[in-house]
């Protein structure tokens, strides 16, 4: 198979990028997009000239480096997948194809298709944590978990960090990735002693980093490659409003059982 | 000259790591909060490191290749993790966990090591558990198990298919609060190139930062390096692609023994590779053997449908050749039972390099609902990658390198020849002997970085004469030499080749006499052309751009460039190895019937290795001695 790709090129953060045309020849149907690139690659550095700069590691849809919008969309056109994951059985023979880097304020181009994501960290640093040592942990079978509830926080807990949500977002808002967090700790009882505070405090990150807010699109589940629910953006919310009502003074759980003993 | 001296506290085996823990030195508050450490590596044994590290107050200056912690290559292990809990009641106990660990090993790695990772295997899961991992759990609340591969027991802790990634996004949640205190200062996007040595101490490290191309010095009082395994030697591997062997290799340059390079575990059950062009082999979990079963035809280069074929005429292999734990074999034996059916003509699919992972059986008997619960992501994954669907027609697999068991030598202390060096998870040698179990290395590099370099690195910064270095000692400037030189000589090379296929070529030499089978003749034939296609690296080899800026060509010919030396390692050490064990199998030493045979008499050490300049590696032995538990026949049978 033969493609041509459109690719965005761009020296460093401070110089104008352009779009290059290149031609992707002898492509198999069962290579995947970034062997695609990287038969472009090694006949550019070949003929000693600089190859496209993309990031890639695992490539097998787990580390969350790969970041390609392709035709489009944040990993391409398939649902539920990270661009590494993508083959080329999936296009049609002759495809024009157009490759961008994820594009938001807060991640600023480093060179061609390669963005500075640490955006993203500094948003995990605000609270995306539970605060306990090392060593003295009681045992694990303590505190009970519901199968369905430690199942809900594992769907949230399996965001990869990519950052697709925000390069989807017309707002270049970080809410599903911020959401999968704070939903996956809130969810589990090891997470509730600080969930008023991280959800707080991860918002001011988001907001902080030149995040947008939700604009309630859905366009971040839909390229999400671990297929992340917005249902989690709502989880989010309420604990954000609960945050607000517990600060303020007033009980939030009626059950509470100081409540009782008062 | 260089000391093998393992520092194993004497007396019983239950109580040494107690005991020792109770006669180490600690470091008081104040006197941690003026002493930096240097953690290079952020998987789970990095990460834990750093985390603990900076909330005992020490200084840590953490640093990563990747572009966030987060990336490290630990994510991406599946199958899950294991712990002596005995949750199940099915006879599992710390002593279980060791013996199992020992033998799967085929009795090449230290008792006390294993014993400890065995004892404080059951504090890792509460540990994990209080960072929020959402481990699987039972309908009571209760956490879940599965078995794996090599034991009787069920004492696998997981996360779906995804336990690396909810585990190591633990590790990294903790030192995201470390980061936020103000403990650990974390340099994402920098790649360690060279060692510092001071009078004879680790004091620090050279760097490269991958964004701005800026090499610069780091200087501390300890440098532990938790920098994983080097698969990718042989190009094509189930690693990650930034996973490469530079800072091991480097350290090993500067006087870090290298102990049992050749001990590399073939994972069996990988996606067979496909044409030239590939850049990886995509692993499927182990634990599909909990329900696959593995077969080939019996007539050799039959190609019918699978489906075509009736059950007499299929060889089902590992049931016929290990009946006792059939297809729930070590690795390594499985490994091999693979490539022997192949090499015999029956393998299956392009170039005849696979064999069918079949889960017709459990299909019919518990229904499509069941398996898709259990490996609907790993199912997905297979379809996504062959367009195969393997509902209908069985899995194809093949062997893949997958983890290194072996890596810089290292004391009881996890420290290494060089005093003040420490090295951490797989890029260690310590606890896998000449095999690694299935979830034993997430459960090793956690143990190491939570619960014990915590302890043991506190001793020697209490108990070390630590002068101040600065950047301009003349080791420094020694070392930033080094680098720089290397760089520019990788930038003015101007060849005509690209490293990739220098590095292909090396990969496929090692693969062919250094891999799941070795001979004589053959490593000896590999020692002899490294050298050449080396030398034409250096004289051939085309990188584009310039240093002083992001450029990752520069960064993988770096990495290149360190496996056409590293492979020459790899060779000598497997071609010193005069016996079958665990994943080395030399053709030599084999019995009858194709098993191996393993020489106690005289492989009972660890094979360490001194890097001397121009000349072949210094082998020095450390003898493995068997206090508690005997030796036999690592029989599966």
């Amino acid at each position: 198979m033969t493609f041509t790709l459109k690719i965005w090129r761009q020296k460093s953060p401070d110089e104008k990028g352009r779009f290059v045309t290149y031609e992707a020849h002898d492509v198999g149907p069962g290579m995947s997009f970034l062997e695609m690139l990287d038969g472009v690659n090694q006949g550019l550095i070949a003929k000693g000239e600089e190859p496209v700069a993309f990031e890639q590691d695992c490539r097998e849809g787990i580390c969350g480096s790969c970041s390609l919008v392709i035709n489009g969309i944040p990993h391409g056109p398939d649902r539920g997948m990270a661009t590494c994951q993508l083959y080329m059985r999936r296009f049609p023979d002759g495809a024009v194809i157009t490759i961008e880097p994820w594009r938001a304020r807060a991640f600023p181009i480093i060179k061609d298709l390669v963005v500075d994501r640490r955006a993203l960290d500094r948003v995990m640093q605000a609270g995306g944590y539970v605060s306990v040592n090392t060593g003295g942990a009681v045992d694990g079978n303590v505190l009970l978990i519901e199968k369905d509830q430690a199942e809900t926080a594992m769907d949230a807990a399996s965001c990869i960090g990519c950052g697709a949500c925000v390069a989807a977002c017309k707002n270049a808002s970080a809410m599903l990735f911020v959401a999968a967090k704070v939903s996956h700790l809130a969810l589990l009882p090891q997470g509730k002693p600080e969930r008023t505070r991280r959800v707080k405090t991860m918002l001011d990150a988001m907001d902080r980093e030149g995040f947008g807010s939700c604009g309630n699109q859905y366009e971040c589940e839909a390229v999400c490659p671990k297929r992340i629910s917005v249902r989690f953006i709502a989880t989010l919310n309420r604990e954000y409003l609960r945050a607000g009502v517990v600060e303020s003074g007033l009980p939030a759980e009626p059950e509470s059982p100081h409540a009782e003993s008062a | 000259m260089m000391k093998l001296d393992p520092k194993i506290p004497a007396g019983p085996l239950e109580t040494k790591w107690d005991r020792h823990r109770f006669s180490e030195k600690l470091v008081s508050p104040n006197n941690k909060r003026r002493i930096t450490v240097i953690v290079v590596g952020t998987g789970l044994a990095g990460a834990s490191a750093a985390s603990t590290l900076g909330q005992l107050g020490y200084q840590v200056e953490c640093f990563c290749f990747q572009d966030s912690p987060r990336r490290a290559h630990s994510i991406a292990a599946q199958g899950g993790i294991n712990a002596a809990k005995n949750y199940q009641d099915d006879g599992d106990s710390v002593a279980r966990l060791f013996y199992d660990t020992i033998k799967g090993g085929d009795f090449r790695s230290r008792e006390a090591n294993v014993y400890r990772l065995a004892q404080v295997s059951a504090q890792i899961i509460d540990q994990c558990v209080a960072l929020g991992v959402p481990f699987a759990r039972e309908y009571g609340g209760q956490l879940a198990n599965r078995s794996f591969g090599g034991v009787q027991v069920s004492r696998t802790f997981y996360c779906r298919g995804q336990t690396g990634q909810q585990l190591l996004l633990g590790a990294y949640s903790a030192l995201c609060w470390q980061i936020e205190r103000g403990q650990v200062t974390m340099h994402p996007r920098t790649e360690m190139l060279d060692l510092i040595v001071i009078d004879g101490q680790a004091r620090g490290i050279v760097v490269r930062d991958l964004v701005t191309g800026r090499v610069s010095i780091q200087t501390a009082h300890a440098v532990v390096l938790a920098t994983g395994g080097y698969s990718n030697v042989y190009y094509l591997s189930t690693n990650a692609s930034g996973s490469n062997v530079t800072a091991t290799y480097r350290a090993w340059k500067q006087g870090a023994a290298f102990a049992n390079p050749c001990f590399m575990q073939i994972h069996p059950t990988a996606i067979p590779p496909g044409d030239e062009h590939q850049a990886k082999l995509t692993l499927m979990s182990e634990s599909l053997r909990n329900d696959g079963r593995l077969w080939v035809p019996k007539i050799a280069a039959d190609h019918r449908p699978p489906g075509d074929i009736p059950a007499e005429e299929r060889d089902y292999f590992l049931e016929r050749r290990y009946p006792r734990f059939g297809n729930l074999a070590p690795r390594d034996i499985a490994s091999r039972a693979v490539k022997t059916v192949c090499d015999e003509g029956h393998g299956v699919g392009p170039g005849g390099q696979g064999v069918y992972l079949d889960f017709a059986d459990v299909l019919e008997q518990q229904g499509q609902d069941v398996v898709h619960e259990r490996y609907g992501n790993l199912f997905d994954m297979y379809n996504r990658i062959t367009g195969e669907d393997a509902y209908h027609v069985p899995m194809r697999i093949y062997p893949a390198p997958h983890y290194t068991m072996g890596g810089l030598w290292v004391d009881y202390n996890l420290m290494s020849t060089i005093p003040g060096l420490f090295v951490v998870g797989e890029a260690n040698f310590a606890d896998h002997g000449a095999n690694r179990l299935g979830a034993s290395s997430l459960m090793q590099g956690l143990a190491d970085g939570y619960f014990i370099l915590p302890y043991t690195i506190g001793h020697y910064l209490a108990t070390a004469k630590l002068s101040p270095v600065g950047e301009d000692h003349k080791e420094s400037c020694a070392a930033l030499q080094r680098v720089t030189g290397r760089i520019s000589r990788l930038l003015n090379a101007k060849g005509r080749r690209t490293a990739a296929s220098f590095h292909r070529e090396v990969g496929k030499f090692l693969w062919d006499h250094c891999g799941m089978s070795r001979n004589k003749a053959g490593l000896e034939l590999a020692l002899r052309s490294i050298p050449a296609l080396r030398e034409e690296f250096w004289r051939n080899v085309v990188v584009p751009g310039s240093g002083e800026a992001f450029n990752q060509e520069l960064e993988y010919a770096g990495r290149v460039a360190d496996y056409l030396e590293f492979a020459e390692l790899l060779c000598h050490d497997a071609l010193h190895r005069e016996e079958s064990c665990g994943a080395h199998f030399r053709e030599e030493h084999q019995t009858a019937d194709g098993e191996p045979k393993r020489d106690d008499t005289c492989f009972a050490h660890v094979a360490a290795w001194e890097y001397r300049e121009h000349a072949v590696p210094t082998l020095h032995k450390e003898p493995l001695a068997f206090e508690f538990v005997q030796p036999t026949t690592r029989s599966y049978q």
